[in-house]
């Protein structure tokens, strides 16, 4: 504990400095509404592809349904924080987003990820859409119209601390004995198993904790825009979350951070190429995608230990 | 009784443009193991080629047809020797964002190049209705029929009986030893693209004739459509693709038959969870035990 104490302030200290870094620039006006927007949606994206980088990159499970454990989050939220417009309907809306949310995924995952590579993607991407035609076909989610001046609840710092909140929920489970279990079933299944691993129960955990994730990640973004509509959550969504995480590096949460910043700025310094934006974009993505395959950092992880660690050494020698 | 003898001709006629599409997607899977995202831009490709062809230089259908095939065939060449080639030796998933990269960049460039407005298709042939009994067919539904079933026995005639065709089977099955035994895999795989994105472009011209309307986003439902087709059939496999684009064509219309077209993807989706929960690869594909 006492050994751990000195990374974990640490850890604290560089969230501490990025919050103060954040809110004097925007005290100053480097930060206008629109660049917190971009920030803001950064945030999002980073909770959302850390969600998904859980699911494919640690524990190997080929998921293209993000976006409707997304739309989950975002419609109970939206819908609990119409009738209750103030921080606890936000905290009820989030948890009961994300307990919905995690339920859905428990009874899909049980099922389909006994299916393996491809035939798991594909079945993911399939009930992602199954919940899209649902909302978009319910009366309470107000059909293809969506729903819209939902009470924004959710600022920058909001976002801002459920990012690191659920960076340390993810980093923590990835680094503790049942993350190691996780890991295992990705490097090999069969091996996992006759070690006594249960694979099926770690890879629907794993799954389920992804989902809920992502429900944060929607109910932010609901609160954040005020408007949702059930073509948010199109497989193209799913698309982009996964593009993030590959970009990244699969298996790398820092790699994550610096592909959702990367592509958030991107996306801000086209806005002013108009229609020519998705074109430079898609060119971008394959470009990056061709000269480095492995995403942007690899698995490499930016960490404090190890910082410490060669410091010492240096001062020892 | 007759609605139903209707329904399926409209199943089958929608259905046979899935299967056209869903053997472009089950041949690249089946020798690269990539999901080829930017299939359903391709058949996009083939449909504004054909309106440029006819409308610019008057072709009638056939060489509207042809051309179009030939012209996809080459986009779906140079596609795989700019974006895939490179990363033949990289993990899956990279080659997977390049080929959503790569669909992104179709659509978004057409739609730069060309604006994104929906355009009508120039009808070349006159729409015929048949009435036998009681089921109406025209001459356009008759015609995507024939030209798809002719198309799919000349794919499974070039794959069966070619030399080619051997080479593509044996790269599917093992391509380190089908380069040991002299096969020039980077060939058979351009060929394996120009192929599938022949029968792309044929289904880009038929679908334009047959719903009067392209635009540049065509081709991403029916893209994803045809690949939960080949999916369902078992990817890889060119009978499975064949049979799930007729099945899916099948059940969208029964759906839409019986007053849920607002379900009619959500049924989709669900009968494919199901098979593949009853059957994890799909309907004609075998179960491949895992050896220890």
């Amino acid at each position: 504990m006492k050994k751990n104490l000195k990374y974990n302030l640490t850890w604290l200290a560089i969230m501490v400095v990025g919050y103060i870094l954040i809110d004097v620039l925007e005290l100053v006006g480097v930060i206008d509404q629109f660049a917190e927007t971009t920030l803001v949606l950064i945030g999002i994206n980073i909770i959302l592809a850390t969600g998904l980088n859980l699911i494919i990159g640690f524990s190997g499970q080929f998921s293209l349904g993000h976006a409707g454990f997304m739309a989950i989050g975002a419609y109970t939220s939206a819908l609990i924080t119409q009738a209750i417009p103030n921080g606890g309907g936000m905290v009820l809306g989030l948890i009961a987003g994300m307990a919905l949310s995690a339920l859905v995924a428990l009874i899909v995952g049980i099922p389909t990820l006994r299916l393996n590579g491809d035939y798991l993607a594909i079945a993911t991407m399939g009930v992602a859409e199954i919940i899209r035609i649902i909302m978009n076909n319910l009366k309470i989610t107000n059909g293809p119209a969506g729903l819209y001046n939902i009470p924004q609840l959710a600022n920058w710092s909001v976002v801002y601390l459920f990012v690191c909140l659920t960076t340390i929920l993810i980093v923590n489970f990835i680094h503790s004995r049942d993350g190691r279990a996780v890991m295992s079933v990705r490097e090999d299944e069969i091996a996992a198993e006759s070690m006594g691993v249960n694979i099926t129960k770690w890879k629907v955990i794993a799954f389920v904790l992804g989902a809920a994730t992502a429900a944060i990640g929607g109910a932010l973004h609901a609160s954040y825009i005020q408007t949702i509509a059930p073509n948010d959550f199109g497989i193209m969504e799913s698309i982009n979350i996964l593009i993030i995480v590959v970009m990244g590096g699969i298996g790398s949460i820092t790699g994550t951070y610096v592909a959702a910043i990367v592509l958030g700025l991107l996306d801000m310094v086209l806005q002013n190429f108009g229609t020519l934006r998705m074109v430079l974009y898609s060119l971008a993505l394959i470009l990056i995608m061709v000269f480095k395959p492995s995403g942007l950092l690899g698995t490499w992880e930016f960490s404090v230990r190890r910082i410490f660690t060669k410091l010492k050494a240096k001062g020892d020698a | 009784m007759h609605t139903v003898l209707q329904q399926l001709v409209n199943g089958l006629s929608l259905g046979s443009i899935y299967a056209l599409l869903a053997l472009g997607y089950t041949m690249v899977y089946g020798i690269i193991k990539l999901i080829n995202f930017a299939h359903g831009d391709i058949y996009m490709l083939g449909a504004f080629w054909g309106y440029y062809v006819i409308n610019q230089w008057h072709f009638s259908f056939w060489p509207a047809l042809i051309s179009a095939m030939v012209f996809c065939a080459l986009a779906g060449v140079i596609i795989e020797y700019l974006a895939y080639r490179p990363l033949r030796n990289s993990p899956r998933i990279a080659a997977l964002i390049t080929a959503i990269g790569v669909s992104f960049l179709l659509e978004n460039g057409m739609s730069y190049l060309f604006s994104s407005n929906v355009r009508s298709f120039p009808q070349v042939i006159a729409v015929k209705q048949y009435h036998l009994g009681s089921v109406t067919i025209s001459n356009i539904q008759l015609l995507i029929l024939v030209v798809s079933i002719v198309l799919m026995i000349l794919l499974q005639l070039i794959i069966k009986e070619t030399k080619m065709g051997k080479a593509m089977r044996a790269v599917s099955v093992d391509a380190d030893a089908a380069q040991l035994i002299g096969i020039n895999i980077d060939r058979t795989i351009s060929f394996t693209f120009a192929l599938g994105s022949a029968l792309a472009g044929a289904a880009g011209v038929l679908i334009g004739l047959y719903y009067n309307s392209i635009d540049p986003l065509m081709g991403m439902t029916p893209g994803i459509k045809a690949f939960v087709a080949a999916v369902l059939g078992g990817i890889g496999l060119i009978p499975g693709a064949a049979l799930g684009g007729f099945v899916i064509g099948l059940i969208e219309t029964a759906v839409q038959a019986l007053g849920f077209s607002a379900f009619k993807d959500a049924v989709v989706y669900a009968v494919l969870i199901l098979i593949l929960l009853v059957r994890p690869a799909g309907i004609l594909g075998k179960n491949v035990k895992e050896k220890v």
